[in-house]
């Protein structure tokens, strides 16, 4: 484009027009339009590589249906945290890919101890991502309970528990009917004293999931084991109450064993 | 019919364009005429001189808008922290006063995603699209998404520097809204996830506003970044497909914005503000089909331009209901 250039007429090959100025603009345009939109696809797709390759195996709420499907359907509003009253349901964050924006509970943190009688978290869904089929706790199925470190266990070596299950200063609530029906009240504002450790067994808002188990017959062997039943529904009070560090029961979540199986 | 056909046809990325011949009215004919004469001319360079010297600084739409969408944003979170079950929810979905509200186009994606037609959600869309239709889809973008805000203050930025000469707007072709819009839609049925909600700025600020601050908004912060020094409000204009489907939804919309072509003076004040500039572009000399006329779906009734028309040429108006009173 210098000056003598432009001058000296040249002989080019009609094949290798010249653009013009607009023309080179209008080019660089749509190179920059297809590059973009390239671009936004990709991003968008990035969120696929947490969920294939499983990074996140996250307890879902109540009701939730298979992990695939869950997060089809889940439109990410969180009406389901809005409404729970012990506030046991988060919102992921962005390093889970598709599932940003997608509901779990931590339950060691806050576990779903159903203090909400129904569960209010599948009534509020507006798209059925926590299936209305389900009207009672007792048909819930998020996870499995497991003994993951028997060692740990108090019951397994014999010991009792006096005091607070997770210390003063632990935030999770949980409800107690015989001191407020209506109103869960902190965890670090019920201390304990039993003889066997049976703080899972006492918690689990599920009739018969949970039971303890004399490990030997033998007269003065305190031992005893926790047994978790299929009726199990995964809701993860026992984690939440266990005072040993780390839990020893801890929750399968179902997503998990559904690949196991 | 032809010329409301193409004023649809720019939402998906058709350039702006003079009425033809057989478009035009012959009172518009007759104006354009009227307005090419010497002294019309000279009237029109006297009246701009004017403008030049005593801009004109009016901003009552834009604050009122700015207003609309803290409120509206506030509401949810207000409704969340102090329990109060106002509008439960966030933006993609939610209950106000228990009446079920959800994002159309999260909601497409969903019932793609799971090939399936959900009742409450169905019910949900409608009810937005209803309520977004009479003000003219468009204006969810303008008076409802907290994105849009964000970017309005990054664009003031980016035309601060631009002024400057520090950074340069880089257009894009319109076209790619529509592209991207059928690519997510497209993967939201064959891979069975909504892709798109993985980068949508709006459903992000909103669960962040509502539930507290995440990683995710450093995507945020990156589309922002890419406003301020590469191209003028590149997520609105070029890729939102919220933007499309509230669009397509606000189509014929009841609330719109008038433009008189006989009060204009083609100075272009309008089309300098704007965030969908070819909906203006019926403003430039010798362009309009008609006397007055109203404005492409495209338009998100920002008000920006009403703010900025020095001689009143653009007016938000009731569709038909001059001719009623």
């Amino acid at each position: 484009m210098t000056a003598p250039a432009d001058m000296t007429p040249k002989k080019e090959a009609p094949a290798k027009k010249r653009l013009t100025r607009r023309e080179l603009e209008r080019r660089r345009l749509l190179l920059r339009s297809l590059g973009a939109g390239v671009a936004a696809v990709a991003a968008g797709l990035v969120g696929w590589f947490p969920v294939a390759r499983h990074m996140f195996d996250r307890l879902r709420p109540p009701g939730a249906l298979a992990e695939r499907e869950f997060l089809a359907a889940c439109i990410k509003c969180g009406q389901c945290v809005q409404v729970c009253p012990v506030e046991a349901i988060k919102l992921a964050d962005g390093d889970e890919g598709f599932g940003m924006g997608v509901p779990y509970i931590d339950p060691r943190a806050q576990a779903c101890d159903f203090s909400c009688d129904a569960v209010q978290c599948v009534l509020a869904c507006p798209t059925g991502a926590l299936s209305h089929l389900i009207a009672r706790k007792e048909e819930v199925t998020m996870g499995l309970a497991r003994l993951a470190r028997p060692a740990q266990c108090l019951a397994v070596q014999g010991l009792g528990f006096k005091g607070l299950a997770r210390g003063y200063d632990f935030e999770g609530l949980m409800r107690q009917e015989e001191i407020d029906r209506w109103t869960p009240i902190p965890l670090a504002a019920y201390p304990y004293d039993v003889e066997i450790c049976d703080l899972c067994v006492r918690e689990c808002p599920i009739e018969g999931a949970i039971r303890l188990e004399p490990m030997t017959n033998v007269e003065g062997d305190k031992r005893h084991v926790p047994v978790v039943a299929s009726s199990c529904v995964g809701c993860g009070a026992c984690e939440m109450v266990c005072p040993a560090e780390p839990a020893a029961i801890v929750i399968d979540p179902e997503v998990t064993r559904e690949r196991a199986a | 019919m032809k010329w409301s056909l193409h004023k649809l046809a720019m939402m998906f990325g058709a350039e702006g364009r003079k009425a033809g011949p057989d478009e035009e009215t012959q009172a518009a004919r007759d104006m354009k005429v009227l307005k090419k004469t010497p002294e019309e001319a000279a009237k029109r360079k006297a009246i701009i001189a004017h403008e030049l010297e005593y801009p004109l600084v009016r901003n009552k739409w834009k604050y009122r808008r700015w207003a609309s969408i803290i409120i509206i944003n506030l509401m949810f979170v207000v409704s969340y922290s102090w329990d109060v079950q106002l509008v439960e929810g966030s933006l993609s979905a939610s209950r106000f006063l228990g009446f079920h509200m959800a994002d159309p186009n999260a909601a497409l994606q969903v019932m793609l995603a799971m090939r399936e037609v959900m009742l409450n959600l169905l019910i949900g869309t409608v009810t937005v699209v209803l309520v977004w239709w009479l003000v003219g889809g468009r204006a969810f973008c303008s008076w409802a998404c907290p994105y849009h805000l964000l970017a309005e203050w990054a664009e003031w930025i980016h035309l601060k520097l631009a002024e400057r000469g520090w950074v340069k707007d880089h257009p894009f072709h319109r076209g790619m809204r529509v592209a991207i819009w059928i690519i997510f839609m497209g993967l939201a049925f064959f891979t069975g996830y909504t892709v798109f909600e993985y980068i949508n700025p709006v459903g992000i600020v909103s669960r962040a506003l509502i539930y507290g601050p995440t990683v995710a908004l450093m995507w945020v912060i990156f589309l922002l970044g890419v406003e301020v020094f590469f191209s003028r409000r590149f997520w609105c204009r070029y890729v939102c497909p919220i933007g499309l489907t509230m669009g397509v939804a606000g189509t014929g919309a009841p609330l719109v914005v008038k433009y008189d072509l006989s009060k204009c003076v083609h100075e272009g004040e309008c089309r300098a503000v704007c965030l969908v500039p070819h909906v203006l572009d019926i403003t430039k000399m010798g362009y309009a089909s008609d006397t007055t006329e109203y404005i492409a779906p495209d338009c998100t009734r920002c008000g920006l331009c009403i703010d900025a028309c020095p001689q009143n040429a653009l007016s938000f108006k009731v569709r038909g209901l001059d001719n009623i009173i």
